[in-house]
């Protein structure tokens, strides 16, 4: 049965999730985010997976929900404290999402997942960093190249090109 | 340790409900961002707690692997919301029609 970390961070993640999605100011929002992330990560822990939570802290916490909010702080003021949803589809999300919850949870507390236990000693993480070296080495230079392509990619798109360079400096 | 793999799972299943849930209720683009990255949250969750069932590395790697490409996307995703606010002025989606005619 569940202990009462787990009942915690369970309770910290799906709450704040919600928060990052009602929340009225944008900013607040993607504070609330960053707890998701966080509970997510603490997950990890407690899934002995350590070296993935501080994976997930330094990239999720630390740099993407900091982007988040430079993201935020760059739209105009009004925007960022208006609600923009649709009235019409508000029940209509809600319903969907208690749909999804009830049948694929029941879906699951039924299946045989439910008597899954382990008595397995955790892998050691020294192991995913050998495997990163030698099994997945074209994976790995794939996904830097991935990850420099999009980072460009990203660069090109948001540059002004209406903008000239001794504009740029002023 | 004491949580079974259904308790992870069903987290992840909360998770999954309320990312779909924004993305189908909120038209502001940054609010569904923040959908789209609880439900890669949930996912990630649901393939490390699986991978801690077997007495193998996979799952953790795997994990790895998508945290790192969900970052690509997401940067990708911010420099396309920069783009539409300049062209447009606002976040609403209801207003990107330009490739609806």
């Amino acid at each position: 049965m569940a202990d009462a970390a787990f009942l915690a961070l369970a309770v910290i993640t799906i709450g704040s999730a919600i928060a990052a999605l009602e929340m009225r100011s944008l900013i607040y929002g993607s504070i609330a985010l960053m707890g998701t992330l966080g509970g997510i990560a603490g997950f990890f822990f407690l899934l002995d997976a350590p070296f993935v939570a501080l994976f997930q802290i330094a990239v999720y916490v630390g740099s993407i929900a900091v982007l988040i909010l430079f993201t935020v702080m760059l739209v105009k003021r009004e925007l960022i404290f208006k609600k923009i949803e649709d009235k019409r589809r508000k029940f209509a999300g809600i319903g969907l999402m208690l749909v999804i919850m009830i049948s694929l949870g029941a879906v699951f507390l039924d299946s045989g997942i439910k008597t899954i236990t382990t008595d397995e000693p955790a892998t050691d993480f020294k192991e995913i960093g050998v495997d990163f070296v030698t099994y997945y080495w074209p994976a790995l230079i794939l996904m830097g190249l991935l990850l420099a392509g999009s980072v460009t990619g990203a660069l090109v798109l948001a540059k002004r090109e209406d903008v000239e360079n001794d504009q740029r400096a002023n | 340790m004491t949580s079974e793999l259904i308790d992870f799972t069903l987290v992840s299943v909360a998770l999954l409900g309320i990312g779909i849930y924004g993305l189908a209720v909120k038209r502001n683009f940054i609010r569904m961002l923040f959908a789209v990255e609880i439900i890669i949250n949930a996912a990630n969750l649901n393939i490390v707690a699986f991978g801690r069932f077997l007495p193998h590395t996979g799952g953790q790697t795997m994990a790895l692997f998508s945290i790192a490409i969900a970052a690509a996307e997401v940067a990708v995703g911010l420099s396309l919301i920069i783009v539409a606010y300049r062209m447009y002025q606002n976040v609403d989606i209801a207003d990107f029609r330009s490739l609806k005619g």
